[in-house]
């Protein structure tokens, strides 16, 4: 077991190095932020001398083995386009992403399991067919047209809720949080709607096909045979076995709404992570960029190592698999 | 009928009590790169902290330069300009200005390691005279410096000690400075807090030396990236200015009720620059005809700019001949001059010059910088084919149009010229046309080069006699112009959108100005 988890690990540094040197690549053709940063009179003699304070006039290998040495001390250097160090940005913009991404999950699951639930029971009824269309058009539309939609009806039409930003935040310690005032609170509303709605029509549909799955098993119809009520049937032995595959799904999914909230952030100018990339992609300030894509590919690679994990805890023979193929 | 009725009374009560709280919510497309004055040249951030800094001498709402720290000033020799400075001045922190804080101001601003050294060129040293004189030591006579000093502000050499900030922040040894994010100015707002990328919110000073035109007592300013949120946020009332504002969304601003579209010419001319080196970068030709006069004579002639300002820029550009706009010195109308659009002469003048069937080149534009600047370039392709031309359009990102333009990676290309931040015609000469080498010619396109024209910008960076360099800049100005150095297109139209109850002017350097704002209640 623990040979097997030091081949993940090992494998997972690889992943993480893989996505530096692309991410690093990527960004070399992404031009030159020097011509942002002096002024539009400025000499050739002035734009080198600013290219050669970023290190831009070294060769990629050096640029590149810089990078790394500095990223695995957590240091990812200073933003081109505020000379304010990258960690420091991310870690101002991680709170605002993390209550995103928070209510959001927490919508999806806490609308998707009982809409999934009622869907399947009742699978003719009206309110299903509605549900089902609507969902239908949720997960078709993209995200940032439904963005732009829930600010027009609920912010410029109804002007119930704001249409930008985080509200009034406070401050405890290092963590801004728009969770104990009023305006943070209704300004959470539509970006957390629009982040789940892709989310919200997965597992609602993904519970509705498990448990119309499960309810034609035979242990449910032993159960019934027995006499247990429906409500037993439905809730104690039928959505047991429902949510081991949403679970894991939902685990999976959570790196993808980090990623998605980039498209959220921007239509709502909500001043998070994805924000903060976008910006450093129009500037072309590359440190910031590159972070931002090994923060993200850490999220997804660690979520991943550890779903790998638990299923080799659960299931003995991929240990076994493994060992076999390193001989 | 009301209505105005009511507000006019209110205002009338409020006025007579004399209370006029006001606040000016203000959203832009992004945040500033922070608030140290001398670590950046982006003219936004720069107009940002004008706010709460304060320069020698200022550009008033006409863009006339007046005096704002400095009341007068006076040339000793012509490479040492003494300015004095305005009694009790006092910085938010409660500081005295003084000759200390100015020299080690302009100095920080000049430091090797400040991006802002190209802002203030030629100057060698500061001294003191006594607490409220400086002397300007330059290395030769500088005409513009007045026009240089709008953009370098002044710091309290105190403050700036206790908190470690004398030098300029130095990104490549990893630094954060206490100036990125805490101010300290004399000017007419002070920071009250900010919250990059979310809110920064502006007070007023209220100790301020000049009387205030403005009647705002807190400006909040929220960066808003995406222009359709930045439409919502002002037609929800959640904004009252918003700049810029969309184009596409002008008409639908303007009906909606309370709030107006803010429309003007700016200062930003539109021009095609063209390879006029030995070969094309991706011509299916030998040698490279954009060499030749007659063919960019040809290409002049074969655009429409009227369609172009009726149909894309919706009747709001400027068409020009020139190369600067008219408020920028060094402009006369004879320069406005273009050649008229006409197809048949187009023609003939390619096939006089060997290139009756055409030939093939690269069109790069920008698509994220400029006003429709990727339509402008659809539609030139589009002229250009017409007279049998065989324009190949690409259409980038800026980041990579305008390496692409440094590397000389282009054919004709599109480039855009506000000549901030000295508003004069030197910019252009000195940028855009002379033959590159040292200071000068960094914007010029490779091949072009007219010794004369080299000739009249060395003299005009030294010429005080303003008449005489005015006339040199002219003559400069027109010699290019016959040239075809650069194909002008127009000057973009600026587009700010406020509610109905702010009072801004807009001046065509398109920078926002708030201490002449009004919120009427």
């Amino acid at each position: 077991m623990l040979g097997f988890l030091i081949r993940r690990i090992v494998q997972s540094v690889f992943v993480m190095l893989a996505v530096a040197l692309i991410a690093f690549m990527m960004f070399r053709f992404m031009g030159d932020p020097v011509n942002s940063m002096v002024a539009e009179n400025a000499s050739t003699e002035e734009r080198d001398a600013v290219r050669e304070r970023l290190g831009l006039d070294q060769p990629l290998y050096v640029q590149y083995g810089r990078f790394v040495v500095r990223a695995a001390q957590g240091d990812f250097g200073l933003s081109w386009r505020n000379a304010r160090p990258v960690s420091t940005l991310l870690a101002e913009r991680f709170p605002a992403t993390a209550e995103l991404v928070l209510v959001a999950a927490g919508l999806s699951l806490l609308l998707g399991i009982p809409l999934g639930i009622l869907t399947a029971l009742r699978p003719r009824s009206l309110s299903t067919q509605t549900l089902q269309f609507i969902s239908l058009v949720g997960i078709s539309l993209p995200t940032f047209v439904t963005g732009i939609l829930l600010i027009l009806v609920f912010s410029v039409w109804l002007g119930w809720l704001p249409s930008f930003g985080r509200g009034t935040v406070i401050d405890i310690g290092w963590w801004s949080t728009g969770f104990l005032t009023v305006s943070g609170l209704k300004a959470l509303i539509l970006p957390s709607v629009m982040l789940c709605l892709f989310q919200l029509t997965l597992i609602m549909r993904l519970v509705r096909a498990e448990m119309m799955e499960v309810l034609r098993t035979d242990y449910i119809k032993f159960a019934r045979a027995r006499g247990l009520s429906d409500r037993s049937i439905h809730f104690r032995h039928a959505l047991k076995n429902t949510l081991i595959p949403v679970i894991t799904i939902f685990g999976l999914q959570l790196g993808g709404l980090i990623a998605f909230a980039i498209i959220t952030e921007t239509v709502f100018q909500w001043p998070g992570m994805g924000a903060l990339f976008i910006q450093a992609v129009s500037f072309g300030d590359v440190p910031v960029m590159a972070a931002y894509l090994v923060l993200v590919s850490l999220i997804f690679v660690v979520i991943n190592t550890t779903v790998d994990l638990l299923y080799a805890v659960l299931d003995p023979r991929l240990r076994v698999e493994g060992t076999r193929a390193a001989h | 009928m009301l209505r105005p009725l009511i507000t006019s009374a209110t205002l009338a009560t409020l006025l007579a009590s004399g209370v006029s709280a006001e606040t000016l919510r203000y959203a832009t497309a992004r945040d500033v790169y922070g608030l140290d004055p001398h670590a950046v040249t982006d003219s936004f951030t720069n107009i940002f902290t004008h706010h709460i800094y304060e320069p020698l001498v200022r550009y008033d709402a006409d863009l006339n330069i007046e005096p704002a720290l400095a009341t007068r000033w006076e040339m000793i020799e012509p490479n040492r300009i003494r300015f004095f400075l305005r009694e009790g001045v006092t910085f938010h922190g409660g500081e005295a200005l003084d000759a200390d804080d100015v020299a080690i101001s302009l100095m920080r601003a000049v430091d090797p390691k400040s991006p802002l050294r190209g802002n203030l060129p030629g100057l060698k040293a500061v001294e003191k005279v006594d607490d409220l004189t400086v002397d300007l030591v330059m290395e030769g006579p500088t005409p513009l410096l007045n026009n240089y000093l709008t953009n370098i502000f002044v710091l309290d050499s105190g403050w700036l000690e206790t908190h470690g900030a004398t030098a300029p922040i130095d990104a490549s040894r990893g630094e954060e400075g206490h100036t990125t994010n805490n101010a300290n100015g004399t000017g007419p707002f002070r920071l009250e807090s900010r919250r990059p990328d979310a809110l920064n919110v502006l007070v007023a000073n209220e100790t301020w030396w000049d009387t205030p035109q403005h009647n705002l007592t807190r400006i909040e300013h929220s960066p808003i990236a995406s222009a359709a949120t930045r439409v919502a946020a002002l037609l929800s009332g959640e904004i009252d200015l918003i700049e810029p504002a969309p184009l596409q969304d002008a008409a639908r601003i303007d009906a909606a009720p309370g709030v107006r579209m803010l429309e003007n010419p700016g200062l930003r001319s539109i021009m095609m620059g063209f390879n006029m080196g030995p070969a094309l970068n991706d011509g299916n030709v030998e040698g490279n005809p954009l060499a030749d006069l007659r063919v960019r004579q040809a290409i002049y002639h074969a655009i429409n700019m009227d369609l172009i300002r009726d149909r894309i820029m919706r009747g709001k550009s400027r068409v020009t001949g020139s190369l600067i706009a008219p408020e920028v010195k060094g402009f006369t109308d004879a320069m406005d001059e273009r050649l008229p659009f006409d197809q048949d002469k187009a023609r003939a003048l390619l096939a006089e010059a060997g290139y009756a069937d055409g030939f093939a080149f690269n069109l790069n534009c920008p698509n994220d910088r400029y006003v429709n600047d990727e339509g402008i370039c659809q539609a030139m392709a589009a002229m250009l084919s017409q007279v049998g031309l065989e324009p190949r359009l690409v259409t980038e990102p800026r980041q990579i149009h305008f390496q692409k333009v440094d590397e000389r990676k282009v054919d004709m290309f599109m480039l855009g010229w506000a000549t901030l931040p000295m508003l004069d015609g030197f910019s252009v000469l000195s940028a855009m046309l002379a033959t590159p080498g040292g200071e000068y010619g960094t914007f010029t396109p490779s091949g072009y080069s007219n010794p004369r024209v080299d000739e009249l910008t060395r003299a005009v960076a030294v010429e005080i006699d303003e008449e005489k360099r005015q006339a040199m800049m002219i003559e400069a100005l027109m010699l290019a112009k016959a040239d075809i150095a650069w194909l002008p297109v127009h000057q973009q139209p600026l587009s700010w959108a406020a509610s109905d109850k702010v009072e801004v002017p807009q001046a065509a350097d398109d920078l926002v100005r708030l201490w002449y704002a009004r919120v009427n209640p």
